[in-house]
């Protein structure tokens, strides 16, 4: 296959407009769940004020190398997921590098993250972070379970591993989505959606209310702007691959801005209207009611 | 001293032999230094605009005043409309709210977290007991004046000052800060030493080091 340059720019521009529109999502859904409590909230803007502030800060210390490399491993984790799946359906300039495999890798990267924020985090040597990591890491875990079954399914289903070639054949109106297609595995994967979001019910472990707050504790200045920039752009790009997989995809940016908001109101909505489980009962939850419509997926298919 | 900050020597389960010196060895040392500001003014002008409409709270309350807080989260005041948000940790947090009167073993902990915030750093003291020490001018365990013990940039006064006071004295705060003249972290560096003496002179039990981030 033949590598053209000209996807660098391309990808570099899908990046930026993923970035900001994260920026802005990120604040908006602040919002909405702040009017749910009678609030009016941060303003849209106030992400960018948050990080450059944080860039601005004078002085900031390390750890380790590791410490350092914990955020930069999150944030490849949600750039690298974002790149290696096409972001606009059918078009040359934001299908950025996807390939024939590139489901397996998608699914590779949605972990990526997390695990090298735990090696971060780990280093920091605060105890507030050991037991916020060892937290996140058993919840991701056990929400990713039913998200590989309903990737499989989907993969069996359409005898594909690749991402544009799922999305095309959904193409020909909303009855040929895999929403409709195959219900089981997007039920299952919209329940592991939800628990790696980190909103209500499954926030325990970002929380500022439970252990302050988690892996992040020691996390400030430059740092906490790289983990700020990837809170921005890994949901969004977590929410491209099941938009790809079970939405049909977009083939328009505003197609894409739309999906990407009803997607991420989602778990916004059963944020706010539910309390927070802890970490032994959330992966009871998934374990006892996300996998086993995982599992009826894959048997129908 | 406590025990278990002195220097000692402990046996590994392997039979090997590690000296332990808690004070040296779990904290830093250093003493604070002066940080100076961005090269180019408009960068500066840039950041400290940035600075003052993201003010993250430490979610630390010394006294009664803490209660006063609770308000502003809540829908009837709503701080965060403003660009105030509470952090529970002080390395991301960048305003310290003294809330009210300050006794000497909270002072300890308060110096502990006001260092380990990263430059640039606020104080803002709530309520007269930060002031003059208020109704606890002549208690033989709160400090009275703060300003001797931290830079402090705003006070706002009353007991209790209300929300909206809280609200006006941020405002000011965030005016202080856009203006450039809210370097009390520096100040806190520049006067290291009185500071610390001044601390030194009330903590009896002074069991950490200097400086500790």
């Amino acid at each position: 296959m033949e590598f053209e340059w000209i996807k660098i720019p391309y990808s570099m521009l899908t990046l930026f407009i993923v970035a900001n529109y994260g920026f802005l999502l990120t604040a908006v859904m602040a919002k909405i769940a702040a009017r749910v409590g009678r609030r009016h909230g941060i303003p849209v803007w106030q992400n960018y004020l948050d990080l450059i502030k944080n860039y601005g800060l004078r002085s900031s210390i390390t750890h380790g190398v590791m410490y350092y490399l914990g955020p930069v491993f999150r944030l490849s984790g949600g750039v690298g997921l974002l790149l290696f799946v096409p972001t606009i359906y059918g078009t040359e300039m934001f299908s950025n590098m996807s390939f024939a495999g590139d489901l397996i890798l998608a699914l590779y990267f949605v972990f990526f993250g997390a695990l090298g924020m735990a090696l971060g985090a780990a280093e920091s040597g605060h105890p507030h972070s050991a037991i916020g990591v060892s937290r996140g890491l058993s919840q991701v875990t056990a929400a990713e379970l039913p998200f590989a079954l309903a990737v499989f399914a989907v993969a069996l289903q359409y005898q594909t591993l690749s991402i544009t070639e799922i999305v095309a054949a959904q193409q020909g109106g909303v009855l040929h989505w895999t929403l409709f297609s195959n219900p089981f595995a997007v039920a299952a994967a919209m329940l592991s959606f939800l628990g790696s979001m980190m909103r209500p019910p499954f926030d325990v472990v970002l929380a500022p209310q439970e252990i302050p707050i988690g892996p992040p504790t020691e996390y400030h200045s430059s740092y906490l702007a790289l983990l700020q920039t990837n809170r921005a752009i890994f949901p969004i790009a977590k929410i491209v691959v099941y938009m790809n997989l079970f939405f049909g995809g977009a083939a328009s940016w505003p197609v894409f801005f739309l999906k990407v908001f009803l997607i991420y109101l989602f778990s916004v909505f059963v944020g706010v209207a539910f309390p927070r489980f802890r970490v032994e009962q959330s992966i009871r939850w998934f374990l006892v009611s996300a996998v086993p419509l995982g599992v009826i997926a894959i048997v129908l298919v | 001293m406590r025990d278990e900050l002195k220097k000692r020597v402990v046996k590994t389960p392997d039979g090997q032999e590690l000296e332990i010196e808690p004070l040296r060895d779990y904290y830093c040392e250093a003493p604070p230094t002066v940080m100076p500001a961005a090269y180019s003014k408009i960068v500066e002008g840039l950041f400290n605009w940035a600075r003052a409409e993201s003010l993250w709270i430490l979610g630390f309350g010394t006294g009664c005043g803490a209660i006063e807080m609770r308000p502003l989260m809540t829908p009837r005041f709503d701080a965060y409309r403003y660009g105030i948000q509470w952090r529970p940790t002080p390395r991301q947090a960048n305003l310290f709210v003294i809330s009210g009167y300050l006794s000497v073993k909270t002072l300890k902990r308060v110096i502990r977290s006001y260092e380990q915030m990263q430059n640039p750093k606020y104080v803002v003291g709530l309520g007269s007991c930060t002031i003059n020490g208020g109704m606890y001018f002549d208690s033989y365990n709160t400090i009275t004046r703060l300003d001797e013990y931290l830079p402090v940039d705003v006070y706002i006064a009353g007991c209790m000052p209300r929300p909206e006071a809280l609200l006006s004295g941020f405002e000011e705060l965030k005016r202080i800060i856009k203006s450039g003249k809210a370097e009390g972290a520096n100040r806190y560096a520049e006067n290291f030493d009185w500071y610390k003496a001044n601390q030194k002179r009330v903590i009896q039990d002074w069991d950490m080091p200097d400086y500790n981030w």
